[in-house]
């Protein structure tokens, strides 16, 4: 059997008091100082842990918030002294879009690299926003790949960035030379981070995270690795002021990205000069035109892969009532499809990808790949507080992240999410991430599902 | 269930000797209705009864509370703690009877519990966790005055959305003895025994290693009341619950875990797991740190490792092949029925159909919103369809193809309430199964640690011995009675409510239901 995509992860702990969802407040006043006391018996310990983690501090920075919210103590407690409630600071995590839960759960992932598995069903709303208003579909007894949990090694989630010709033409011995392809292990790069998370080591982990993992990570085009075997984990992001890469450092790179403008043709003819095995994407904000620009940069001949990124949130740029990822994503594939050049070109859909399951979800909908940047940053234990004026005191002490542990995290997550991808796509029943992209049969939409049964009955939804 | 039994008397010499040799007296359980206080000495509560030191012990509140929440005992100078949970909060007030507003001193105060809003979810709301802990503590549904929104859950969409357009008079007034909620499981006219059932649910399966020991003896002694049934899930068939026999379904699920042919020879219904509504497509899972000796050695597993069922059936890729499997356990136990439990694909409907040439008598779909002792987060939320839109595709379907009648439909997979039951009988099921209602009554907080470490610290989804023996069986027993009591009071009322005689009448309704998405009057009554 060949090598199997396979990361390497080991339990990386965090370096800052848990935020956990809920603490136990203890009013003390009145405690009988029973000798069964409740605190002795919790299941998880956490009482005598909180003692121990109290004692080894040297300043209070962050109370003990670890409590697993069971409420057995709070309901044995003789004098009913304890009471459960839901961490102030849980609540403050995150944004509208990166929900605490959503935090919670990546830096979990990041810890232990495992796929976050709890007891009890769902717990969260009927359908949501968003990626949340789609559902992957699962095959229940004829299934095309014929493996369950113990099949999935068979499964790849490899996929590749660049152009593919629908046909080859061969003609006696001289057949049609075929474009460079970049195959990268899982449907996945990182992209460029937000300036304002500027850390002195973040670009150097990056760089690392990416060569462990086997996947690309897009970079300024004035970053310099580390190490030049790096090179080929990196592509370059090249905008219209930004200074050319000197080309014996471009000619090491597999994939670069060239930022959208009038004259992209002529650019990628000069980098392919250059280095013509190189895949050229070029970087389309969607905006509205973006989108428009977008399904035309498809239709020309020289573009390999368009890296469509929305804002953080997912939401379309500069548009009072913006449409999210998922839809523009879907407008673009099926507008390509009816052009009939989907085939032909990659793309890369970055811009509110939170969890594993936005990228399988993504990829439904019409992207190849995706790309992500702010779950690395959570992966380090960031609180996307949005406080990063310089001088101001960062909550989770990004500027004093070490290299190993900046890996390590960011592995486990990347890890995780492989993992995840895998379980998702075992489910479906299906063995190539390739074949993932645009695959709406496996895919369930609310509005669809909602008009087909409620819909059929009680007329036209009112509420949107 | 009676006569069916009647007839299994007389189909006792086509039981193997064994089954017959080992059959064990089955056990009669009272369907009587007992309080079955908390097991905890402080219930979680909405409000907080606060007294200050003000107070001079003069009794007022004791003798003005309509509702038992002050406590002073006898002999003793000042009074105990309030029993808080059942006070009903500042809109006592209107009652005119309302401590606070009469204590001469002003000692007391009533607040909301800060508490309150860490319990529950979007799908189990903390109203619909206390109002399930009150059913199952009376047997009876709770006094309007507490005021809990329990109808259905918070989540948006589905049944929480669902309202039933009751008439102002019940087109026909009956009482309710006449209403009858029994469903028949047996639709082939095959030949094989006309299982009846007094009310249209039983219990989901949920194996030994998920849950205790004693969780699963209180679910079939509960059963048995109720003349239903409860599901070994696919842990294996404990001996203690041999007693119980003729109200237990078996599991064969893909890992067949302690499957034996004469485990299969023992039930009344044998049931195909395909999927779980909570993890379809990915098989069982039982972490390692919950396979305990006693769960390794009735599962025939090593200790300690985690189990993960595969997926699928790696004999079954078609209807053909199920068919062979379903033959092969008629074949063994001919008074079985056999039910076919799927996940809630988009092609369920097909699925369904297909079971049913394959000669299943119910078909099982369990929706992507069920419950579960341990799944991968990504897959409870992400993975096929929740049930609602499920039940109505696989009603209209079957009756399409002209078989509605011939097959018994089983949703589950959310059903919380007895109103949640209502709704998928009339979306078109013949009944439903509950799983995490019952784990409710038994005191769970949806905590979501059922999965790992020493299980459920509550001691209901765990094999710690310690842990479990928290919880005995006969409180167990009589929490699940209530409950069950509470249910079949409510269904009953909708449906006299409705007009209806039966059960039966209610299903594949939908005009009889609302959806507040799709109208424009706000709320309405339910």
């Amino acid at each position: 059997m060949p090598d199997k995509y396979h990361i390497k992860t080991q339990p990386v702990p965090p370096r800052r008091p848990r935020i956990g969802k809920h603490g136990v407040v203890d009013w003390r006043e009145d405690c009988a100082r029973c000798h069964n006391c409740v605190k002795k018996a919790c299941v998880y310990d956490r009482y005598r842990q909180e003692a121990e983690y109290i004692r080894s501090l040297h300043d209070v920075e962050a109370l003990f918030f670890d409590c697993m919210g069971c409420f057995s103590c709070v309901q044995d407690c003789t004098k009913n002294l304890l009471r459960l409630t839901i961490n102030p600071e849980y609540e403050k995590l995150g944004n509208s879009y990166w929900k605490p839960d959503i935090i919670k759960t990546t830096w979990l992932q990041a810890e232990t690299a495992k796929i976050p598995v709890s007891g009890a069903g769902y717990r969260g709303p009927f359908t949501g926003k968003g990626f949340d208003s789609m559902w992957t579909d699962m095959s229940e007894i004829v299934r095309p790949t014929r493996d369950g949990i113990h099949g999935r090694e068979y499964i790849s989630t490899s996929v590749d960035i660049g152009r593919k010709p629908q046909f080859l033409e061969v003609s006696g011995r001289n057949s049609t030379s075929l474009p460079p392809l970049v195959s990268i292990p899982m449907p996945l790069i990182f992209d460029l981070c937000s300036p304002v998370h500027t850390l002195p080591e973040l670009d150097l982990i990056i760089e690392q995270t990416a060569s462990d993992t086997g996947l690309i990570a897009v970079m300024k085009s004035n970053y310099r690795p580390a190490r030049e075997d790096h090179l080929e984990n990196i592509a370059f992001c090249l905008g219209p002021d930004d200074s050319p890469v000197p080309e014996d450092i471009l000619k090491k790179t597999r994939l670069v990205e060239i930022s959208e403008g009038p004259d992209v043709a002529k650019r990628i003819t000069s980098i392919k000069t250059i280095h013509p095995d190189i895949v050229v994407a070029i970087r389309v904000e969607l905006t509205e035109s973006g989108i428009a620009r977008a399904v035309e940069l498809a239709g020309l001949e020289d573009v390999e892969a368009i890296h469509i990124v929305s804002d953080a949130n997912g939401n379309e740029l500069g548009s009072d009532n913006p449409r999210f990822i998922k839809d523009m994503i879907r407008h673009i594939h099926t507008t390509l499809i009816d052009s009939g050049v989907r085939d032909e070109i990659t793309i890369i859909a970055g811009g509110g990808i939170a969890l594993p399951e936005h990228m399988a979800k993504a990829i439904l909908c019409g992207a190849d790949l995706v790309s992500i940047n702010l779950p690395l940053l959570i992966a380090l234990e960031c609180h996307l507080c949005g406080s990063c004026a310089p001088g101001a005191v960062c909550p989770a002490r990004l500027e004093d992240i070490d290299f190993g542990y900046g890996v390590g995290r960011m592995t486990n997550l990347i890890a995780s999410w492989h993992d995840q991808l895998i379980e998702l796509m075992g489910a479906m029943g299906i063995r190539e991430a390739r074949r993932l992209r645009g695959e709406v049969g496996r895919a369930m939409f609310f509005e669809n599902l909602e008009e087909e049964t409620f819909g059929k009955l009680y007329g036209k939804r009112k509420t949107a | 269930m009676a006569s069916s039994m009647e007839k299994e008397r007389r189909l006792e010499d086509i039981l193997p000797e064994n089954t017959l040799k080992t059959r064990v007296p089955q056990e009669q359980v009272e369907r009587v209705v007992r309080p079955a206080p908390s097991r905890y000495r402080n219930e979680i509560s909405r409000y907080i009864v606060h007294r200050s030191q003000d107070c001079r012990s003069c009794g007022k509140c004791l003798e003005i509370c309509s509702y038992g929440v002050h406590v002073h005992k006898p002999g003793f100078k000042y009074f105990g703690e309030p029993q808080h949970h059942l006070c009903v909060g500042p809109s006592c007030e209107k009652s005119g009877r309302y401590c606070v507003a009469h204590c001469p001193t002003g000692a007391l105060q009533i607040r909301e519990n800060p508490m309150y809003r860490a319990l529950g979810d979007y799908r189990w709301t903390a109203d619909l966790i206390l109002a399930t802990w009150k059913m199952a503590e009376t047997g009876d549904v709770p006094d309007p005055a507490y005021d809990y929104d329990y109808e259905c859950g918070n989540s948006g969409g589905g049944f929480d959305r669902l309202r039933f357009k009751f008439p102002e008079k019940p087109p026909v007034e009956l009482d309710e003895s006449e209403i009858d909620t029994s469903i028949t499981l047996n639709r082939r006219g095959d030949g094989r025994p006309q299982v009846t059932i007094d009310v249209p649910w039983y219990g989901g399966g949920m194996s030994f290693g998920s849950v205790s020991n004693v969780t699963q003896l209180s679910k079939a002694r509960a059963c048995v009341a109720f003349n239903t049934f409860t599901c070994t899930g696919e842990g294996g068939y404990m001996e203690r619950m041999r007693p119980y026999d003729d109200h237990v379904i078996t599991q064969v699920a893909t890992g067949l875990f302690g499957v034996r042919e004469e485990t299969i020879q023992r039930v009344p219904i044998v049931e195909f797991k395909y999927a779980q509504g909570a993890k379809p497509g990915l098989g069982g899972h039982l972490l390692g740190d919950k396979n305990t000796p006693a769960v390794a050695r009735m599962r025939e597993a090593v200790l300690g490792i985690s189990l993960f069922s595969p997926f699928p059936f790696h004999s079954v890729y078609s209807i053909e092949d199920h068919m062979k499997h379903l033959d092969w356990i008629k074949h063994i136990n001919r008074r079985a029925l056999v039910s076919t439990k799927v996940s809630t694909p988009t092609d369920v409907d097909m699925v369904a159909v297909g079971s049913y040439s394959a000669g299943t008598h119910i078909v099982h779909i369990d929706g992507g919103y069920g419950g579960t002792g341990a799944a991968p987060d990504i897959a409870k939320k992400n993975i096929a369809m929740p049930i609602e839109y499920a039940i109505g595709k696989v009603h209209q379907f079957l009756a399409a193809e002209g078989v509605r009648d011939k097959v018994t439909l089983i949703a589950s997979g959310g059903i919380r309430t007895a109103y949640d039951i209502a709704k998928a009988i009339a979306l078109g099921a013949d009944g439903v199964v509950i799983g995490t209602a019952e784990m409710v009554a038994l005191g769970c907080v949806r905590c979501s640690r059922c999965e790992s470490g020493r299980g459920c610290p509550r001691g209901i989804a765990t094999t710690d011995p310690v842990l479990a023996a928290k919880m005995d069986i006969d409180w167990g027993s009589q929490r699940l009675i209530n409950l069950y009591s509470a249910w079949h009071k409510t269904l009953k009322s909708i449906l006299r409510r409705l007009g209806m005689r039966s059960v039966g009448e209610l299903r594949g309704r939908t005009d009889l239901m609302m959806h507040l998405d799709y109208t424009d009057e706000g709320t309405t009554n339910t």
